[in-house]
């Protein structure tokens, strides 16, 4: 019972908390490595002190900007940016979330057989693997600048998110709701219809308006390798040091995120 | 049950007629807005760039294989600053998730009033601006380098990691804080004693997460020039040198697999 002894200490010893990791060897080997990388990984980085000290007053102006932002002077940049960063979520999200469910029917091992389990399993894998922001510079450079890049970046990684997530979902749904639909005699697609789509429905809209919220977030910075919406003109306001106009951007996508994530609260609260 | 009566018989319906009406609007509301945004995207589009996309494609593709695979010597340094920017980067940001946490959970909050509405602002301004945005920002305050990407990379994590914590402080067990308290245990006892074992494991498990996708982000920071493997990237670009560009993407993705892997290793251990 060594899980025992950990609370039992021996008679005339005080007790002391039992460590995290169980193994003393383990512990000190992780300890010492960690310690070890640390002192290498500061003795590698190169800090210009004199350049930080100079940005601090840079970084207060900044901070300041943040109680007079300026939305005026830029407004109709600010607002085609956000325009089209929103007009990049929404079509993406939809166009995305269309591709994602054949292909997350496809990556359920116990609706799909084999070979389209291991294509589905491995589109998903290659979405996951590449960031947004690398596959935008390769669709930039393939369709041109423009929201269309951005708009297939975002549509190409809301597949990877959800596909994986809802077949997951898929996965552990229950049997016994599915086989009283087969065995009243349904079609292939009056099963998925009637025996799958209703049990996962709640998934589905909850991580649908979850990717809506990462895909605006996302949106916000492919401007930055061209590939349209509010990034650029960020981009611009931040190289001219224009830190009000920069701050009422920023100042912009966090009241959307939040009012994303609100309303995203109240549509699952009430799905689920 | 809805159901619809013709002649005699009454037949099952899935929905009620209002229901399948206000689907039906919903629908089209949602179609009519996709078509909106369509014709927004294909305006502000070359469509000439478009049509010829495939032999772009191409072209890009030709220019781009073999990678030149002797580049990779050059590329050591930039992903040791890569993995050091990610870990810094995740230390610093948990150091300061962790008082920011309990400050904004339900339970350890000192005032429901005033200062978890302060932490809860801080947690969604930091977690809703991309670490891309917080290095352009730092590098405009403290210049180019590897410290901005830790930095950025600190700022934009504390968010994440704040909020995953303080939901594992909300649920954790109160009757072993009780029996803590009972004892007489002061408010910092109670904290050592009855709420940090319990939230360690999340806290592990969080840290490793956030490692894993900080060390996929820190791969593109160098694009803005915080450093790291994205500078190469960002260079090679630039040149249009695109053997060196397959490689480096090649080396992205070998480092996101791995770092994934790794992550998954640890926490399956952990939980």
């Amino acid at each position: 019972m060594s899980g025992q002894d950990a609370f039992t200490p021996p008679i005339g010893q005080p007790w002391k908390k039992p460590p995290f990791v169980k193994n003393a060897g383990l512990r000190w080997l992780l300890i010492l490595g960690f310690a070890a990388y640390l002192v290498a990984a500061f003795m590698t980085i190169e800090v210009n002190w004199s350049r930080v000290y100079e940005g601090l007053e840079r970084g207060k102006q900044f901070i300041l900007a943040f109680t007079s932002p300026d939305f005026t002077s830029r407004s109709s940049d600010i607002w085609d940016g956000m325009v089209e960063s929103i007009v990049m979520t929404i079509a993406s999200s939809v166009v995305g979330i269309a591709i994602s469910i054949p292909i997350a029917l496809g990556a359920a091992r116990n609706v799909a057989p084999l070979p389209i389990y291991l294509i589905c399993r491995g589109i998903i894998a290659i979405s996951r693997a590449l960031q947004e922001i690398i596959v935008a510079i390769l669709l930039v450079a393939i369709f041109g600048f423009g929201p269309l890049a951005g708009f297939l970046t975002l549509s190409f990684a809301t597949i990877g998110f959800l596909s994986k997530l809802l077949a997951e979902d898929i996965e552990s749904m229950d049997r016994v709701q599915a086989e009283a639909i087969k065995a009243s005699g349904a079609r292939w697609m009056q099963w998925i219809n009637y025996g799958v789509q209703p049990q996962v429905m709640p998934r589905l809209i909850g991580l649908s308006i979850y990717r809506l919220d990462i895909n605006f977030r996302e949106s916000a910075i492919l401007g930055l390798v061209g590939a349209g919406g509010i990034g650029a003109t960020l981009n611009t306001a931040f190289d001219r040091y224009e830190y009000d106009t920069a701050a009422a951007i920023l100042i912009t996508i966090i009241v959307i995120v939040m009012a994303l994530e609100y309303l995203s609260g109240i549509i699952r609260a009430r799905v689920q | 049950m809805p159901v619809r009566e013709s002649g005699s018989l009454k037949l099952w319906q899935r929905r009620t007629q209002r229901e399948s009406l206000s689907h039906w609007a919903l629908w089209l509301i949602g179609i009519a807005i996709f078509a909106y945004c369509w014709q927004q995207i294909s305006e502000a589009t070359t469509w000439f760039f478009v049509w010829d996309a495939p032999r772009i494609t191409q072209d890009i593709w030709s220019r781009a294989t073999p990678p030149k695979w002797e580049y990779i010597t050059q590329l050591g340094k930039p992903i040791w600053d890569t993995l050091n920017i990610a870990t810094l980067g995740t230390i610093i940001a948990l150091i300061m998730a962790v008082p920011i946490a309990f400050l904004a959970a339900r339970n350890t909050t000192p005032s429901l009033l005033l200062i978890r509405p302060i932490a809860l602002l801080i947690i969604v301004s930091t977690r809703s601006i991309n670490s891309l945005i917080w290095a352009l920002l730092l590098i405009a305050i403290i210049g180019p380098g590897v410290f901005a990407g830790v930095i950025a990379i600190a700022i934009r994590s504390i968010g994440f990691c704040a909020k995953l914590l303080y939901e594992a402080i909300e649920e954790i067990d109160t009757t072993q804080v009780e029996a803590i308290t009972a004892t007489g245990a002061s408010r910092w006892q109670i904290m050592a004693y009855g709420i940090v074992p319990q939230i360690m494991p999340a806290f592990a498990g969080i840290a490793v997460f956030r490692w894993d996708i900080n060390i996929r982000e820190s791969t593109v920071l160098g694009l803005v020039g915080a450093g790291g493997i994205g500078l190469q990237l960002s260079s090679s670009l630039n040149v249009l040198a695109w053997p060196q560009v397959s490689l480096i993407l090649l080396v992205i993705l070998a480092a996101v697999v791995i770092s994934e892997w790794v992550s998954a290793k640890v926490r399956a251990a952990i939980i």
